[in-house]
């Protein structure tokens, strides 16, 4: 039980420092998730309609998936230099995919019938839009933004290496620094912090989805 | 028997201002005119609607019926603009459509569809209180319309206001469709096979209901089907489509089913007109005969018994104090019996003078003989018979085969009294 009871004593003692850091990695994932949130919503928007345009929409941004979170912060720093920029695309990038192609199953899975309804009942094209197939397809955008944000804990752990925030930093000095006092720690602080974080965060999507899911289609 | 509405081609209409309202405040229809109107959709040779020209008639139900993909759907949108006619003009009560903003055009025009089309995540009132709400409605006046018109489409408020769509059945879900449609009280009513989907006989009430409620509102109804039955049950007048919704025939279901226009609209109209006719025509139509002996409920057996050996007539037609036929009573069972409440068998069924003479029929063949008729207070008016009913197959058998029979009202009229 050594290791943890010296664990348990490392994050005692660096508490201010470490709860720093989860508050940082928290807020970057967070602002990561919505600011893709916006983006992949707006091109599910813009593509649901033409099943050619979802299906280039979804193949690009599965595309940015296949490049090595590694490569793609290499290719970004040259351009964006160091610290929060170069990190917060490559999240933002990765966070896409889920909710773009959630936007697109949950915007076409909206019965026509009731689309045609609602127009022919005179609500206006952006009425339709925002209060009748946005509102039906929340709960696809809630499950894709909320496996984009289980994405991107894991991600933002790696995109610290570009001197980002969060709690990656912890698991980079660690691990460069093995060897030495308290390097193990440091480290296995980083990553079970992700852990937990990542658990407490689903835990509040489930709130928001039971509190955001309109009754009539709650399952 | 079966409680048939007025059809409402009897032409009884409320008394109407100029602005099209009724006597009681609710606006009524508008006329729609077509003028060469046309419809080709994108990339295709042949268009969907061609050059069709048609009156819609103010406070009428106008059926527009055909096969599958002749272009029904595609004329009625243009009517409110979820299709924008390639060329030709569509006026609604005079104002040509194309000079309204569309969404505005369309709070005024009641639309209802096969799926009904239910907002999922609203409530029952919810939906209904959509258009109200665009049209800007105080929070009173919208709940108020919406309790008013739950009650008008046989919905009980305290259980459906707040239910969700999926917590109804398929009925219910039309009935809360047509309130939707309703809701902002349009001149205008377009209705694409809004009963398509449901079971018969939800489907034979709805039809009856859309009827009752048509007779005290009297919109404008632009109604699509392909089935031809339910046409000549709704219609004041049908259009016959053909390809490319090419009207065929336009006319009063009477002198559709008595003169088809062609082999085609005959086709259509398929076999057994003349029986299909008998769902025209009412009790009232006809001649009742007043043969029956009628007792009072009150009356001793022992005098019933001396009134029959009198006519020479084995039954007699028990009356409640009300004078509603209740039971038959025959001669062999009064020596036994105590009190005409309890002596012979109750009736199975009535018809009332606004039963068609389908219900009629069904009612005869069911009791096997004649049958007791009901007027409007359910008083006794007499018996309706089964050679009446031959009698009146018989002559529009005849006029079909002559046909001779003139447009409008011709089949109906000829055989009233
Ligand atoms: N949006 C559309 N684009 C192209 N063709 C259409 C469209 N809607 C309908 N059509 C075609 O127009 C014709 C008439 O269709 P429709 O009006 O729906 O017929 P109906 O309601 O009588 O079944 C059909 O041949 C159909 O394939
Ligand atoms: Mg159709």
């Amino acid at each position: 039980m050594a290791p943890f009871v010296n664990l348990w004593e490392y994050v005692v003692d660096r508490w201010d420092k470490l709860s720093l850091q989860v508050w940082l990695h928290t807020s970057e994932v967070v602002q990561a998730t919505l600011l893709a949130t916006v983006i992949g919503v707006g091109i599910g928007i813009a593509v649901y309609r033409s099943p050619a345009g979802s299906a280039v929409a979804t193949a690009l941004a599965s595309a940015v998936l296949t490049i090595p979170s590694f490569a793609l912060l290499g290719l970004l720093i040259p351009v964006l230099g160091l610290g929060v920029a170069p990190s917060m695309t490559v999240l933002v990038l990765y966070g896409l995919l889920p909710i773009v192609r959630n936007t697109i199953v949950g915007l076409s899975g909206v019965n026509p019938a009731v689309v045609d309804a609602a127009r022919g009942i005179g609500m206006s094209r952006f009425s339709v839009l925002t209060k009748i197939e946005l509102a039906l397809a929340w709960p696809a955008i809630l499950a894709g933004m909320r496996v984009a944000t289980q994405m991107l804990m894991g991600i933002a752990v790696v995109v610290a290496y570009a001197k980002g925030p969060g709690l990656g930093s912890e698991v980079f000095s660690g691990l460069t620094r093995a060897g030495s006092a308290n390097a193990t720690n440091q480290a296995l602080a980083g990553t079970l912090g992700v852990v937990v974080l990542a658990l407490v965060l689903d835990g509040i999507y489930l709130l928001i989805n039971r509190y955001t899911t309109p009754r009539g289609i709650r399952d | 028997m079966t409680d048939v509405t007025a059809s409402a081609s009897t032409g009884e209409e409320l008394p109407r201002d100029a602005a099209g309202t009724a006597s009681d405040g609710t606006t009524t229809g508008a006329e729609i005119t077509l003028t060469n109107v046309t419809k080709r959709y994108p990339g295709s040779k042949t268009p969907a609607v061609d050059d069709v020209t048609m009156t819609i008639p103010a406070g009428k139900i106008v059926i527009l019926v055909g096969p599958s993909g002749c272009g029904k759907t595609t004329t009625m949108r243009m009517i409110n603009r979820l299709i924008e006619p390639t060329s030709g003009t569509i006026r609604i009560g005079g104002e040509d459509t194309q000079s309204l903003n569309p969404d505005r055009l369309r709070r005024k025009i009641g639309y209802a569809i096969q799926q009904a089309g239910l907002f999922p995540h609203f409530t029952v009132a919810q939906n209904i209180a959509v258009v109200p709400k665009l049209l800007g409605w105080d929070k009173k006046r919208i709940d108020d319309r919406v309790d008013e018109l739950l009650d008008m489409v046989g919905l009980d408020v305290g259980t459906f206001r707040d239910r969700y769509p999926r917590q109804l059945s398929g009925g219910q879900q039309q009935r809360v469709g047509v309130a939707r449609a309703l809701a902002a009280d349009p001149p205008v009513l377009l209705m694409d096979e809004p009963f398509g989907a449901v079971d018969p006989i939800t489907r034979g009430n709805l039809q009856d209901e859309l009827l009752r409620l048509q007779s005290e509102l009297h919109k404008t109804i632009v109604f699509v089907t392909h089935d031809f039955d339910e046409a000549v049950k709704l219609g004041d007048k049908i259009a016959v489509l053909g390809e490319a919704s090419k009207i065929l025939q336009y006319d009063t279901p009477e002198a559709i089913l008595a003169t088809p226009a062609d082999d085609t609209v005959a086709g259509f109209v398929g076999a057994g007109a003349s029986l299909k006719q008998l769902t025209l025509l009412r009790v009232r139509d006809v001649e009742l005969r007043q043969e029956a002996v009628t007792v009072d409920i009150d009356e001793s057996p022992a005098a019933v018994r001396e009134k029959l050996s009198r006519s020479h007539n084995p039954y007699a037609l028990v009356l409640d104090r009300r004078r509603r036929p209740c039971r038959w009573v025959h001669a062999r069972d009064l020596p036994r019996a105590t009190s005409l409440a309890t002596a012979g068998k109750p009736l199975r069924d009535v018809v009332s003078t606004q039963s068609t003479l389908q219900d009629a029929l069904e009612a005869m063949l069911a009791e096997g003989g004649a049958v007791p008729v009901t007027g409007p207070q359910g008083q006794y008016a007499g018996t309706i018979h089964l050679e009446t009913v031959i009698e009146t197959i018989q002559t529009l058998r005849e006029e079909h085969n002559g046909g001779d029979s003139t447009g409008a009202d011709g089949g109906t009229q000829q055989e009233a009294r």
